[in-house]
């Protein structure tokens, strides 16, 4: 396919000054595509004229080694699938699972599941905002990001020993409950952690030069973020209302009180400034369901062997921290899906960036690369 | 009480004695200045390695984490690990390459900056050569930096090169125009091109160029650190886009040569800085002068030298087209209505050259 590609890409001379087209392969090994993902830039000096990317170098067949697992056995390979986001593959699978089998966790499950998924949105989006600053070229932020995430992991580390994969999301509930000294943790953490937000703003948000390099950048039009199948902040920042959690309430997003943050310009300051907001709506969240915590079961009584009914079928979507993560998974009766499929945010994201890039500078790719929150694990599964 | 002139004239006894000993008293003023070098050539690398360090501590202390703390006290020692661990590494090159420029790029960036430190006066009679036009032979050595960029990114037959390369040409095309232009107003003043002449200037006046001419301070540690490669300036590298840029196929001694060429050049733009708007040798109140001259100096330094590594390690980086922009639209047409302005004012003062 590769060469297929490089084939379509030929010399040519159009400009009254004889230029060739300079053609640069970015990554799969590079200082700034988060990953292994390539790029192959076709430029006109410091113009870019294409740009496509090309996948698979992190492809490890997660969904095809899923049917030959059983199910609760698969919900450790949903934590490779997105490792910065692992708790959000998590609860998609075990929801989807659960919806397949007709089951439902118990209240205190559900609400701990809110809470660890929304500091995983938390811990995602300060790893995101250190990597968009540094792939436009402020290293500090970068730190102060991974400085906030670092307790957010020990507080998961607290609950189930892991610091990246978890699994502890799981069919039916929860691996295990949280410790006593937890909920106090977690609120002192939200406590030092909300007013850490205006000091990356003041740090960035209207810093002129990172409005310069941000502003009117990678517009994405309605239209295109629609056709292109872009979702999540990416598509928020354009200002169309897609939050599976407002529009499609799974666990109890219906019972806590959280803003849509939509932005209206569509460029890559649109799509900081949304992710910004939906941190404090993120705190706001985990506020609320550490009220809402009371003592009770956290898993469901599940039968020794999950089997899932014969012929059935199911597409559950929640809101990943990168966008809509839907998992399509069929059942044959048998304790292994006989299909599963991940659809993931940032796969489709990816492919925006060829339309948003056109014609502006080399530059330019970085920034919106880094605007739009892809990760390669994801994308390749 | 020490002061640079009394050290110099100590020296250079000194000298003299060890010239009769030898029987060179004839060549006693070439080997004045091969010694000068030597010595200047020692400090300024000395000086380097500990600029490293302090980048390091700087930027350590602004994103909250520690920075070198194992190899010597404060982890001052760091350094000299770093160039032990670059001189012996293998020496890694493209099979491609272009050999004559790919070998002189690295050693035309280091020697080019290094020769700039030579016309800059450390305290009053303390300087290797007390050029006349000091002014414009650092402006136009500094230059030749473009030319080394250009041959690594040419020669290194590599696209992320070439790119760094043609963009370092633009960039310090277009920046050395601001840098100039931001001299101008003091030259106009003073009416001297030499670099010792200037802070006498200063001295007899009473007060520092930084506050007459502001913007011109403000304008010149602009362009310096875009002329450096320094962050928010530093496309021709950036990092995140063209891996390392100009210096990508370059390891070992090379890239240690480009690696102390860009904090030479730092030096040399902070150190005309220091001496040509916040005063050189001088201390800030008269009742300060007992502490040696070549001590202010060397803290003046130090402290355009922390602004330019706090620039690196707050802002994003500029895209090419903007940074043409900045130069081009904003610190040209603001230098030039400086000289004017300046000019006028010179006319009615009546102190025109």
């Amino acid at each position: 396919m590769t060469d297929l590609l490089l084939s379509q890409i030929k010399p040519g001379g159009e400009s009254p000054f004889g230029t060739d087209e300079y053609v640069v392969n970015m990554g799969p090994q590079h200082p700034a595509t988060h990953g292994v993902l390539r790029l192959v830039v076709k430029l006109d000096g410091e113009t870019v004229k294409e740009t496509m990317p090309v996948l698979g170098y992190l492809h490890r067949s997660i969904e095809k080694i899923c049917e030959n697992r059983t199910y609760p056995q698969c919900i450790t390979y949903t934590d490779r699938v997105d490792y910065v986001s692992a708790m959000s593959v998590n609860l998609a699978f075990a929801l989807a699972t659960e919806r397949l089998m007709g089951l439902e966790a118990p209240p205190r499950a559900q609400w701990l599941r809110m809470i660890f998924v929304e500091l995983q949105r938390l811990a995602s989006h300060l790893l995101w905002m250190g990597a968009f600053a540094g792939d436009i070229g402020a290293l500090t932020p970068f730190l102060y990001g991974l400085r906030e995430r670092e307790r957010i992991l020990d507080l998961f580390e607290m609950t189930c020993g892991q610091r990246l994969t978890y699994n502890y999301i799981r069919i039916g509930g929860v691996m295990i409950d949280i410790l006593p000294e937890f909920v106090p943790k977690c609120r002192a953490f939200l406590d030092y952690f909300e007013p850490k937000i205006p000091e990356y703003e003041e740090l960035l948000t209207y810093n002129p030069i990172f409005l310069e390099r941000t502003k009117g950048v990678g517009v994405i039009t309605p239209e295109v973020g629609i056709n292109c199948g872009v979702c999540g902040p990416s598509l928020r920042g354009s200002g169309i209302s897609c939050d599976v959690r407002k529009q499609q309430p799974y666990l109890f997003y219906n019972q806590v009180k959280f803003n849509e943050c939509l932005e209206n310009d569509g460029d890559c300051w649109a799509r900081y400034k949304v992710r910004m907001n939906e941190m404090r709506e993120s705190v706001s969240i985990v506020r609320q369901c550490l009220d809402r915590l009371e003592p009770g079961p956290i898993e469901t009584k599940l039968p020794p062997i999950l089997k899932a009914p014969p012929a059935s079928e199911i597409y559950s979507r929640i809101e990943s921290s990168r966008g809509e993560m839907g998992i399509y998974l069929v059942g044959d009766g048998t304790p292994k899906p006989y299909k599963a499929k991940f659809r993931c945010a940032s796969f489709s994201n990816t492919f925006v960036l060829d339309q948003l890039t056109r014609g502006w500078k080399v530059a330019d790719i970085m920034a919106v690369l880094g605007s739009l929150d892809m990760i390669v694990p994801e994308v390749d599964r | 009480m020490i002061s640079g002139e009394k050290i110099v004239q100590l020296v250079s006894g000194l000298l003299q004695q060890v010239y009769a000993l030898l029987g060179l008293s004839a060549y006693a003023g070439i080997l004045d200045r091969v010694v000068c070098a030597v010595v200047m050539f020692g400090f300024v690398a000395v000086f380097v390695m500990f600029l490293v360090w302090m980048e390091r501590k700087v930027s350590a202390h602004m994103q909250s984490r520690i920075g070198p703390n194992r190899v010597g006290p404060l982890g001052l020692l760091q350094t000299l690990a770093d160039a032990i661990k670059l001189t012996t590494k293998e020496d890694v090159h493209p099979v491609k390459r272009d050999k004559i420029p790919y070998f002189i790029a690295p050693i035309l960036a280091f020697v080019a900056t290094f020769m700039g430190m030579v016309v800059v006066p450390f305290d009053n009679k303390m300087v290797v050569a007390d050029l006349n036009i000091g002014i414009l032979y650092i402006i136009a050595i500094t230059s030749f930096t473009v030319i080394a960029i250009l041959s690594a990114g040419w020669s290194s037959n590599n696209k992320y090169s070439l790119l760094g390369g043609f963009r370092s040409a633009a960039q310090i095309v277009s920046y050395e125009v601001p840098l100039v232009l931001s001299l101008v107003p003091v030259i106009m003043i003073t009416g001297k091109l030499n670099f010792s002449g200037i802070v006498q200037y200063q001295q007899q006046a009473g007060y520092w160029f930084v506050f007459p001419q502001f913007v011109a301070f403000v304008t010149f540690i602009a362009s310096a650190t875009a002329e450096a490669n320094r962050a928010p300036f530093d496309i021709p590298e950036a990092e995140s886009e063209l891996t390392g840029g100009f210096h990508t196929e370059y390891s070992g001694v090379k890239f240690a040569m480009f690696f102390l060429g860009e904090y030479v050049a730092v030096v040399v733009s902070s150190a005309v800085a220091a001496t040509v708007f916040l005063g050189g040798w001088l201390p800030p109140f008269p009742f300060l002068g007992f502490i040696p001259g070549f001590l202010w100096f060397m803290l003046k330094v130090l402290l355009v030298i922390y602004l330019i590594m706090a620039f690196r390690w707050t802002f994003p980086r500029l895209r090419v087209d903007q940074l043409m922009d900045f130069g081009w639209k904003v610190l040209i047409p603001i230098t030039v209505l400086n000289i004017l302005v300046t000019g006028f004012v010179v006319l009615l003062a009546g102190k025109g050259a």
